[in-house]
């Protein structure tokens, strides 16, 4: 034990003499959950509109303006011609083209039907897949309007519609903050619960240092013990760190009992500090350590639940979400602070981060052994 | 007991032959150095007794320990010195003294009387990061790390390569006090010079021993006359003489070039003289341990 404890002594000592060790634990943190919170934004205003209006006619406009009138869309351009409108578009200058073909309210009134044709810039997918919901929920609405008001109806009598109400439970106002910076605190745990772990221990083959040490009577139990530790009380730190900044500067909600999100992330950070440990065993420098890191890293948080949810993924890919770590313990800190999950509701987690925790550390010990 | 016996070990990488059949013995108090030139496997012998490497076949003993078998008593009570500096770059001098002694379950007070001497020499800088040394600094510390356990044996990689003249000579009057302490000290270097200043010598060229022996006998073994010859064109001199029937080896050493001669003196300089050489010298010179590290080269690239 009183290895483990120089041991320790030392890597401490090493960690903060890092310069840039530092800034990894208290720059990084901030500036993540400043940045990526308010940046990766999912509401998307200001979308421009280019409006081919071929029909000029008392509704056309009304579309038009109940179009505008939301904060959602603004014109770049209106036109008789459609060449324009598809240049804009190709050119990027508009998101989205609406063309009223002519003779619109004359069919509207005559064959009771009408068409409109939307065209969206769909370069990036999440834009263009809100700027036609937001449109196509704008048309629908301004379509109950019209047939309210041409067959002069009043509400109450009119034909029967459904209209549906929603709310979102667990974050009411939507927002996405909310469910960010939680996702956020996840990729930066694993980032320096098991990257940086693992990088430090390929570091001391690199250096040559574990020539050194090899011949000195530490155990490699004591050396790993002695490497991972640190970066497990740091993660734990991070953790602790990031959730005083989400709640200070977020004012991030915490339903359920904190306790149950370190617990969890204490536990996920034995499988991550595994893994590792087991990137150190197949790497001989660091760059190569970081190189397939980084690897794992990008597979964790693209799919891990933190940008898409899981369940819009296709069937395949949420098949390999089942051997993400990255992805229950983002699961499980949304659920604990969010909605207030407590044992019952978690302890299936808990079960399957142990898994992970005993089969990569058992991997990786077992690969460390044959190594001298 | 023996404290080093190295019974015929044999290690391959792959088609390589690092060592082959390696044999000798370390008697107590004895300063035994590995002389031979880079590649030789002075290394992967090092690796081995220190046990960091598996031979692929013979037997080692430190102390009475295999170093197999018994890994972990070896480990205790040997220090050992790696070729490459492999200290904590980031943590000071007496950070990393500290660091060594205490995993040895020791304390720098404890063993200090061993290492004062060398620890006086570099204690003025012992705040500095131990990779802002100098070389012959680092060494110092690397050697004083590998004593401050007290070992009973200690391994000594290659530690003055890249040293300058000066530490080099320092380095070895060090050796020669611990030496005085009783340690045994097994050391490799591909200087000649310092084979001098060895108890008794192994030269090892291509993974295996070529000869055993205390640098004296070795160069009394030397059984030729050596000549110096200088000109003042070498290049030139080198390849004539190399040309020359009667040459028996020719290599430059220093300034001269040192030749052994099948015929005698005068026949080379009968054959050197309508060659024009200018400055031309030549004079019966002291063979040195270099000079049988090169017989001997030569010998066994003949039977190979």
């Amino acid at each position: 034990m009183r290895t483990i404890f120089f041991i320790l002594q030392k890597e401490f000592l090493q960690i903060f003499r890092n310069r840039s060790m530092l800034p990894i634990i208290f720059v990084v943190p901030v500036v993540q959950l400043l940045v990526l919170s308010f940046a990766a934004n999912y509401e998307i205003k200001n979308l421009t509109v280019d409006i081919i209006d071929q029909d000029g006619s008392t509704w056309s406009r009304q579309l038009r303006d109940k179009l505008l009138a939301s904060d959602y869309f603004s014109l770049y351009r209106q036109t008789y011609d459609p060449k324009e409108a598809y240049n804009d578009l190709a050119m990027d200058r508009a998101d989205l083209v609406l063309t009223i073909p002519p003779h619109f309210e004359r069919d509207l009134v005559r064959e009771d039907e009408a068409s409109l044709q939307m065209m969206v810039n769909a370069i990036n997918g999440s834009k263009a897949g809100l700027a036609a919901g937001y449109a196509s929920s704008i048309i629908g609405s301004f379509n109950r309007q019209i047939r309210l008001d041409w067959l002069a109806l009043d509400e109450d009598n009119g034909p029967a519609r459904i209209a549906v109400d929603f709310r979102y439970w667990y974050n009411p106002d939507m927002n996405y903050k909310y469910f960010m910076v939680p996702g956020i605190l996840g990729v930066l745990v694993t980032l320096i619960g098991g990257f940086l772990s693992g990088m430090n221990i390929v570091k001391e083959k690199e250096m040559g240092t574990i020539e050194q040490l090899n011949v000195t009577p530490i155990r490699k139990f004591h050396f790993i013990t002695g490497k991972l530790l640190p970066f497990w009380i740091i993660a734990l730190f991070e953790l602790a760190f990031g959730l005083l900044v989400g709640k200070l500067v977020f004012g991030l909600p915490v339903v359920g009992n904190i306790g149950w999100v370190f617990l969890y992330a204490a536990v996920y950070l034995l499988a991550i500090l595994g893994l590792g440990l087991l990137i150190s065993t197949f790497t001989d420098t660091q760059q190569q350590s970081m190189f397939i890191s980084w690897f794992f890293l990008i597979i964790f948080i693209l799919m891990g639940g933190l940008f898409t949810p899981v369940e819009s993924m296709p069937e395949w890919a949420q098949q390999i979400t089942l051997f993400n770590p990255a992805a229950y313990f983002i699961k499980v800190i949304r659920m604990v602070m969010l909605k207030g999950s407590g044992w019952e509701d978690i302890r299936y987690y808990f079960g399957i981060m142990f898994v992970f925790a005993a089969v990569i550390n058992g991997v990786a010990i077992w690969n460390y052994r044959k190594t001298v | 007991m023996q404290p080093i016996v190295v019974q015929h070990i044999h290690k391959s990488f792959g088609s390589v032959k690092a060592l082959h059949d390696i044999s000798f013995t370390v008697e107590e108090g004895e300063l035994f150095g590995l002389i031979g030139p880079d590649g030789a496997g002075k290394s992967t012998l090092f690796r081995i007794l220190a046990t960091l490497l598996l031979a692929d076949k013979g037997n080692a003993y430190v102390n009475g320990s295999d170093v197999v078998k018994d890994y972990r008593s070896v480990r205790r009570h040997v220090g050992y010195m790696p070729g490459r500096f492999s200290l904590y770059q980031d943590l000071t001098i007496a950070e990393n003294l500290n660091f060594f002694a205490t995993i040895f379950s020791t304390s720098v007070e404890e063993n200090y009387e061993l290492i004062r001497d060398i620890y006086e020499q570099i204690a003025p800088f012992k705040d500095r990061p131990a990779g802002k040394l100098s070389g012959g600094m680092k060494q110092k510390l690397a050697l004083c790390c590998a004593l401050v356990h007290k070992p009973r044996v200690l391994f000594l990689d290659e530690p003055t390569t890249g040293v300058d003249p000066v530490s080099r000579q320092e380095f070895w009057e060090m050796l020669k006090r611990l030496k005085s302490k009783g340690i045994p000290i097994l050391v490799s270097t591909p200087y000649m010079d310092e084979a001098m200043l060895c108890d008794k010598v192994a030269l090892i060229q291509k993974g295996e021993i070529m000869q055993i022996n205390t640098p004296a006998a070795i160069v009394a073994g030397f059984g030729r006359q050596v000549w110096a010859v200088r000109a003042k064109n070498m290049y030139h001199l080198l390849k004539d003489i190399r040309a020359f029937e009667g040459t028996h080896s020719c290599f430059a050493f220093g300034e001269f070039l040192h030749v052994t001669l099948d015929t005698d003196e005068s026949a080379l300089q009968k054959y050197l003289r309508p060659l024009q050489h200018e400055d031309l010298v030549i004079r019966p010179a002291q063979p040195g341990i270099e000079d049988s590290f090169m017989q001997l080269m030569l010998e066994q690239n003949e039977t190979t």
